[in-house]
């Protein structure tokens, strides 16, 4: 038996499994046998306890009352607001200088070249208190805030803008108008006299609109009652801080990556192009930009599952995400340190496989498909 | 008769055996603490503290370690190693203290922590005796011109995170039916900084820890302190379950700060004290008569040992707290016939 190569490899995978899974269960019997020494429990009951504090800024409902498990969700919700909007403006502003980057213009070229390196080489945590404080120290107290026109005001409590309070059918039309916009690439493909139905397709987000404009009773101004602006949605300086320095520092990365896809697209495309009397922009997005993406995913996908861990940065500048609100205040009232540091673990790999299976799976599909 | 010769031998060597077994099996159960014993042989007592706020521990300009707390730490290695500067100083933010206590890294914690039941019972900690009495106290700007919290409503204030405070604002908000919104920083710098720029309208920690905010803005003078305390802060030592001697040993080195305030000696006059005292209680306590330091398994003039490292209670509050330090009233902090709380255990 041993002589056989095959069943040789098969044994030492069995052996190699088996001292994975006796390391695993020796760390858990040591934890639970450490966990009892000091007279410690171990469980997740507490999640259902009430939590009893207040989460300053939440995208879906909270109050007091709620439970930890709630404070969770409220928590993550948050930081995946936080890292959607940071992926946007980092992809967005990254693009832009990456072009700026390959400028013929040496003023254009070399401001982006500057950028990217103050950017890269300083700490992102310093970077992102910088921006609080110029945030902070740059905006007026509520009672003079920056009135913007369309009702929107401007302190350092952050930006308010006006909110849309629903009625009460409002919930079926909101998932009707979601459902539309789902559907809207999908019905963009349908087959249409040998062509696609393509363009037409956009009723569908129209309708959404429609279907959500219905669903509004009435908008609510911010105004200044007391000490804060109440009525309203906030945009709170800590979101806008966190946001700016994810995305300015991921920006000067992202350049880098977008710069160097392009560099390696083959030079006689460009030619070509050119030779068809195409102008600079429509090369640009026409020819060389979309082959580029081919070689820029897999590396953009690392700098995105960078940015998404990064938010946990944001525990410094006041921001209420999962590692603040979850692994900060929840384990220091529930004295549940091994638990609550588990689940934001599980709940970061879970999110990040998630994401990369998703940029895997985008890779596949614009990759050249060779026969 | 040789028989009998060997056996009366070899009984009353049993006999001598099992008592000198049972004399060495005493005198260890005497003194026996795992922590005194690491803290001897290392030749230092290892202290978590705050990582910097004034009052309660912070480095001077020279990277010297003061503060109430830290005058504990130095008491402790005085009375365990007779030197004040065997200190090794962690500073543990308010997340991770209890942890890095519950895994050994330090021998025990003095970090202006509140002495709470769910600390007592679910974290596996001892909760010594209280150093400081303080309450929630919030501080606000002067222009605000707000002079109780009830008038706070729809107001944000800045806090640390980790705390119980969150918790006591959110009771405050449901038995008054307002609302204080709270926005929760990882350190004080920052903390500090946000109010000062009016991103919150008022700050809020223990007494003591707001004197240190009100002491660290531009102009301290700009901001109250509003009359109301949210809650009882009783702030004191931690140290692990299961060492009761430690436990001890910390408790009564807090005590003998105290004891030599009521008995009126100073770091100054500690030494003349010792030399030219005719009163039995003094004596006793500076370890001339009787053996009080060696039941704790400490040196007998051990409380002689912390007075001349720190000084008394009363010293020590004047320098961090009181009128050389952050201007606070000593109010519950003093001795009990004084009209405060301090009110050592007995020591004769």
């Amino acid at each position: 038996m041993v002589r056989r190569p095959s069943r040789r490899a098969y044994a030492a995978q069995w052996l190699l499994l088996l001292a994975v899974l006796a390391v695993a269960y020796l760390v858990v019997a040591d934890a639970t046998d450490n966990l009892s020494h000091r007279n410690l429990s171990f469980g997740f009951g507490f999640l259902a306890d009430r939590a009893n504090f207040d989460i300053p800024f939440h995208v879906i409902s909270w109050t007091e009352s709620d439970s930890y498990g709630r404070a969770l969700l409220v928590s993550f919700v948050n930081t995946l607001l936080v890292s959607a909007m940071g992926i946007v403006a980092a992809t967005g502003l990254g693009l832009l200088l990456g072009i700026m980057r390959l400028s013929v213009n040496w003023l254009i070229r070399n401001l982006a070249l500057v950028y990217i390196e103050f950017v890269r080489n300083t700490p992102l945590l310093v970077q992102i208190i910088f921006w609080y404080f110029a945030v902070l120290q740059t905006l007026p107290p509520p009672r003079r805030s920056i009135v913007i026109p369309g009702g929107l005001l401007l302190n350092i409590r952050g930006l308010y803008v006006p909110s849309a309070v629903m009625a009460d059918r409002a919930s079926i039309l909101s998932l009707l108008s979601a459902a539309a916009l789902v559907l809207t690439p999908l019905v963009w493909r349908l087959p249409l006299k040998g062509g696609r139905l393509g363009a037409k397709a956009l009723l569908l987000p129209l309708a959404a609109v429609g279907l959500f404009a219905a669903g509004i009773e009435h908008i609510e101004f911010p105004t200044l009652t007391g000490f804060n602006i109440t009525g309203g949605a906030q945009i709170p300086p800590e979101l806008a801080a966190l946001w700016a320095g994810l995305s300015i520092y991921f920006a000067a990365f992202i350049a880098e990556i977008v710069r160097s896809a392009i560099e390696a697209v083959p030079k006689g495309q460009h030619d070509a192009a050119r030779a068809l009397g195409l102008s600079t922009l429509a090369v640009l997005f026409l020819i060389v930009l979309p082959q580029a993406v081919r070689i820029m995913v897999p590396q953009l996908t690392s700098q995105y599952l960078n940015l998404i861990k990064s938010t946990t940065l944001g525990a410094a500048v006041a921001y209420p995400e999962i590692f603040q609100i979850f692994a900060g205040t929840v384990m220091n009232q529930a004295g549940k340190e091994v638990e609550t540091i588990i689940i934001v673990m599980a709940i970061f790999l879970t999110v990040s496989l998630i994401f990369s299976a998703f940029m895997n799976w985008y890779n596949s599909r614009i990759a050249l498909v060779e026969r | 008769m040789e028989r009998y010769v060997a056996r009366a031998l070899t009984c009353s060597a049993l006999i001598a055996g099992m008592v000198g077994f049972a004399g060495a099996a005493w005198s260890q159960s005497e003194v026996k603490s795992p922590t005194l014993d690491a803290v001897k042989k290392r030749g230092e007592v290892i202290c978590g503290v705050d990582t910097g706020i004034p009052g309660y521990a912070y480095q001077d300009a020279s990277g010297k370690w003061q503060g109430l707390d830290v005058a504990l730490c130095r008491a402790v290695a005085a009375a365990t190693l007779g030197d004040p500067e065997k200190v090794k100083y962690i500073g543990t933010t308010s997340k991770v203290r209890f942890s890095v206590l519950q895994s050994g890294e330090i021998d025990l914690l003095v970090r202006d922590s509140e002495l709470t039941l769910t600390r007592d019972s679910a974290l596996g900690l001892v909760e010594v005796t209280p150093n400081f009495y303080t309450g929630q106290t919030i501080m606000v700007r002067k222009n605000l011109n707000v002079a109780h919290v009830k008038e706070l409503n729809g107001a944000t204030v800045c806090l640390l995170t980790g705390t119980t405070l969150e918790t006591n604002i959110a009771d405050y908000n449901r038995a008054n039916n307002i609302k204080i919104g709270t926005l929760l920083f990882e350190r004080p710098e920052e903390a500090f900084a946000a109010a000062e720029a009016g991103r919150c309208d008022g700050y809020t920690d223990d007494g003591g820890s707001v004197a240190a905010g009100r002491s660290a803005m531009k102009k301290p003078d700009d901001w109250i302190f509003l009359p109301e305390v949210l809650s009882r802060q009783p702030l004191g030592p931690h140290t692990r379950q299961g060492d009761d001697r430690w436990t001890d040993i910390v408790k009564w080195t807090h005590f003998a700060m105290l004891e030599a305030e009521e008995l009126g000696i100073t770091q100054a006059n500690v030494d003349e004290m010792k030399k030219t005292s005719t009163d039995p209680q003094v004596k006793k306590f500076l370890g001339l008569e009787g053996d009080l330091g060696k039941g704790l398994g400490l040196d007998n003039d051990f409380a002689y040992k912390v007075v001349k490292a720190v000084g008394n209670y009363g010293e020590v509050y004047e320098a961090t707290f009181g009128s050389k330090g952050l201007g606070l009233p000593r109010g519950l902090n003093n001795l009990y016939r004084n009209g405060g709380l301090m009110y050592p255990y007995s020591w004769y």
